[in-house]
C-alpha cells in the first residue's frame, strides 16, 4: 500500500486537492482509502465517502490535533492494509505553524494557497519545509506574476521540493500529481518509523484545564516573553 | 563556483557575491551578518534550541541550503532557447485517434476554439506538463522537435507556459511600481529599475485609461490590470509560451496587446471567439470532445475581412469614448 501525508493550513484546499487526485487515480482503477483528521467537525468524510473511496474520521476534540494525529496513524495505516487499499492518503490541518504530519520515509505534500500572502511560505515551519511536493491552489484567480512571486518564495524556503500548481475545481495538475504517487514508498506498517520534525511541546497546567490567569497558576513547561527593550 | 569553496570562504566575500543567501537565511527566521568567518561556521554555531523554536535542525537547514545554492548556481546556465513547440496527437473522449503533429513558433499565434468543457484545459495541461503519452490524451509534447529536459515539468523557475485569464486579480497590497520591482527581484533580473519603468510605459499604453507608479494593484480597473499583467507577461515572464483564456472583454488595446507577445517572441496560444482575435491568429484548432477536430490556417478571405471587423470595432470604440466623456448618441 502507498501511504502518503497530506497537510497545509486550514482553507488552502487539501480536501478538493485531494477530490481530484482521487477521481485521476480512479481513471486508473485503484483501490484508496482517505483518512480525515479534524479538531471539532467535518462534513469532508460524506464528500469523500461519494467518490466511493474508504473514509475514516478522527476528530480531536480537545487533545491537540498533531498529536493526536501521531497516536492514531499506525492503526490507519494497518486499517487502510486490512482493506486492501492500494493508495491510503491522511489529510490533516497545520493548525500552529509548528506542527507537522510529515514522517520520514513517507511521501509528505503540502497545500498552500496563493491567496494566502507572500509572506506565508516563511511562516510555516516543517509542515512546508520537510515536505516532498508541495502544492499551490487558486492559481486560476491571482495574477501570473504574483504565482511567479509566491512559487519564489515556497521555493526558498524548501528548494528541494517538487512544485506544482493545481487548480482545486477543475483538477487541472491533479493527473501529474498523481504521476509521483506511482514513486510513493510501498508500506504494510508505520512501526519504526519516525517523525519527520518533533511536535512543539506544552506540558504545562493550562494542558491539565487551568483557566486562570497569572504567574501564581502557571506550572509545567511554561516561557515569558522578553518585555525589557534591549539598548 | 563549486558549493565547498562557497562555504569555505569568508562571509563578506559570500554574502557580495550571493546577497540572495542573507534573504534565504532570513526566510528561516535566522539573521547573519557578514565576517570573516565562513559559512559553515556561521552553520556550525547555530543554538540547537534555537533553531527547535524556529522548527528547523540543522540537517535539514545545511540540505535545504545545499539545494537552494545548487539551484542558484543552475539558474545562470539557461535552458535552450525555445524554438519550436510539437504538439503529436493522441485521441479523444471516445479513443479516436487525433490525426496532426503541429508545430508551433515563436511570434506565432494559435487561437483554440470550442464550447466549455471540449478539452481547452486538457490541451493547455499537455503543453504545461509536456505529455509525453502519460496523460489521459495520450499526446506527446517536444520542444525544439526533442524529448524535452523534465526540468520543464518541475522547475519554477523555468515555467513553460505563462498565464493570462479573466479571472485573475491582483491581490496583493503592492503599488504598481513596487509590485513589478518585487517580481523583478523574485526572477533575479540584473536591472530591475529598467524592467519597472519599461513595463509601466507599456502597460500604460495598452490601457484604455492611464494609472500611475503609485497606484495600489488592487485599486486597478480591470482593463488597466489586464494591461499591467500582459507588459509584465511580455517582460518580465521568462516563459516561452504565453496563454491567454478570453481577455475580449478586457477594456485593453487588444491588437497592441498581441503585437507586444509576438515581439517578445512568445508562442502565443489563446482561447478565444472574439472573431477579431481569431482571424489575428496563423491557426485556429477546433476542439471537440476532447480531441482536436480540426486545424483551420489563417486565408486570405478571412484576412481581408479583419480589416472590415477592425473598422466596425473601432466605430464601437469611438462610441464607447464618446459615453466615457458623457457626450450622447442621439447622432451615430
Amino acid at each position: 500500500m502507498r501511504f502518503l501525508t497530506v497537510s497545509g493550513p486550514p482553507s488552502a484546499g487539501k480536501t478538493s486537492v485531494i477530490l481530484r487526485v482521487i477521481e485521476a487515480l480512479q481513471q486508473r482503477q485503484r483501490k484508496i482509502g482517505v483518512v480525515k483528521f479534524d479538531c471539532l467537525l467535518t462534513d469532508d468524510d460524506t464528500l469523500y465517502a461519494k467518490t466511493g473511496v474508504l473514509v475514516k474520521k478522527g476528530l480531536s476534540g480537545a487533545l491537540c490535533p498533531d498529536h493526536y494525529f501521531v497516536s492514531n496513524i499506525e492503526a490507519c495505516v494497518t486499517w487502510g492494509r486490512e482493506n486492501d487499499c492500494e493508495y491510503l492518503i491522511s489529510e490533516s490541518a497545520g493548525l500552529c505553524n509548528r506542527c507537522s504530519p510529515h514522517i520520514k520515509d513517507i511521501t509528505a505534500i503540502c497545500v498552500i494557497d496563493n491567496l494566502s500572502g507572500v509572506n506565508t511560505p516563511r511562516k510555516i515551519g516543517p509542515m512546508l519545509k520537510s515536505a516532498d511536493i508541495v502544492v499551490i491552489t487558486k492559481g486560476d484567480i491571482v495574477s501570473q506574476a504574483e504565482r511567479e512571486v509566491f512559487a519564489s518564495r515556497v521555493k526558498q524556503v524548501n528548494p528541494g521540493a517538487v512544485i506544482m500548481n493545481i487548480n482545486g475545481i477543475t483538477g487541472q495538475g491533479a493527473f501529474e500529481l498523481t504521476s509521483l504517487f506511482e514513486a510513493a514508498s510501498n508500506i504494510d506498517t508505520l512501526k519504526g518509523k519516525t517523525l519527520r520534525f518533533s511536535m512543539p511541546a506544552a506540558l504545562c497546567s493550562y494542558c491539565l484545564g487551568e483557566t486562570r490567569i497569572g504567574d501564581e497558576y502557571q506550572t509545567g513547561n511554561v516561557r515569558k516573553m522578553e518585555m525589557e527593550d534591549k539598548p | 563556483m563549486r558549493l565547498t569553496e562557497l562555504y569555505l570562504q569568508p562571509l563578506t566575500a559570500t554574502l557580495a557575491e550571493h546577497p540572495y543567501i542573507e534573504d534565504f537565511i532570513t526566510s528561516f527566521g535566522l539573521t547573519i551578518a557578514a565576517d570573516n568567518n565562513s559559512l559553515k561556521h556561521y552553520l556550525d554555531q547555530l543554538n540547537p534550541d534555537l533553531l527547535e523554536d524556529l522548527g528547523l535542525s540543522r540537517e535539514q537547514l545545511q540540505r535545504s541550503l545545499d539545494d537552494f545554492l545548487n539551484g542558484m548556481l543552475a539558474l545562470r546556465k539557461p535552458l535552450d532557447k525555445v524554438e519550436s513547440l510539437t504538439i503529436i496527437g493522441g485521441r479523444n473522449k471516445s479513443g479516436e485517434a487525433e490525426d496532426f503533429e503541429l508545430i508551433l513558433q515563436p511570434g506565432e499565434v494559435t487561437c483554440i476554439v470550442g464550447p466549455t468543457g471540449s478539452g481547452k484545459s486538457r490541451l493547455l495541461a499537455d503543453i504545461e506538463w509536456v505529455a509525453q503519452g502519460d496523460t489521459p490524451t495520450g499526446r506527446n509534447i517536444l520542444i525544439n522537435g526533442q524529448v524535452p529536459d523534465s526540468q520543464w515539468r518541475f522547475s519554477t523557475e523555468h515555467k513553460l507556459v505563462a498565464q493570462l485569464s479573466q479571472n485573475m486579480n491582483f491581490v496583493m497590497d503592492l503599488s504598481a511600481e513596487e509590485f513589478i520591482q518585487m517580481h523583478a527581484e523574485s526572477r533575479l533580473v540584473t536591472n530591475p529599475q529598467e524592467k519597472v519603468a519599461q513595463i509601466l510605459e507599456q502597460a500604460n499604453l495598452l490601457a484604455g485609461e492611464q494609472f500611475r507608479p503609485d497606484t495600489p494593484v488592487t485599486s486597478l480597473s480591470g482593463g488597466q490590470s489586464r494591461a499591467l499583467m500582459i507588459a509584465d507577461m511580455a517582460f518580465l515572464s521568462k516563459s516561452p509560451i504565453a496563454l491567454i483564456d478570453e481577455i475580449e472583454n478586457a477594456g485593453i488595446d487588444r491588437k497592441k496587446a498581441l503585437n507586444l507577445l509576438i515581439r517578445e517572441e512568445k508562442i502565443v496560444l489563446m482561447a478565444t471567439h472574439d472573431p477579431i482575435l481569431a482571424l489575428m491568429g496563423d491557426r485556429r484548432l477546433v476542439i471537440k470532445n476532447g480531441g482536436i477536430a480540426k486545424v483551420i490556417m489563417a486565408n486570405e478571405a478571412e484576412r481581408r475581412n479583419l480589416q472590415r471587423l477592425e473598422e466596425m470595432d473601432n466605430q464601437l470604440l469611438a462610441l464607447r469614448n464618446r459615453i466615457r466623456s458623457g457626450e450622447t448618441l442621439e447622432q451615430l
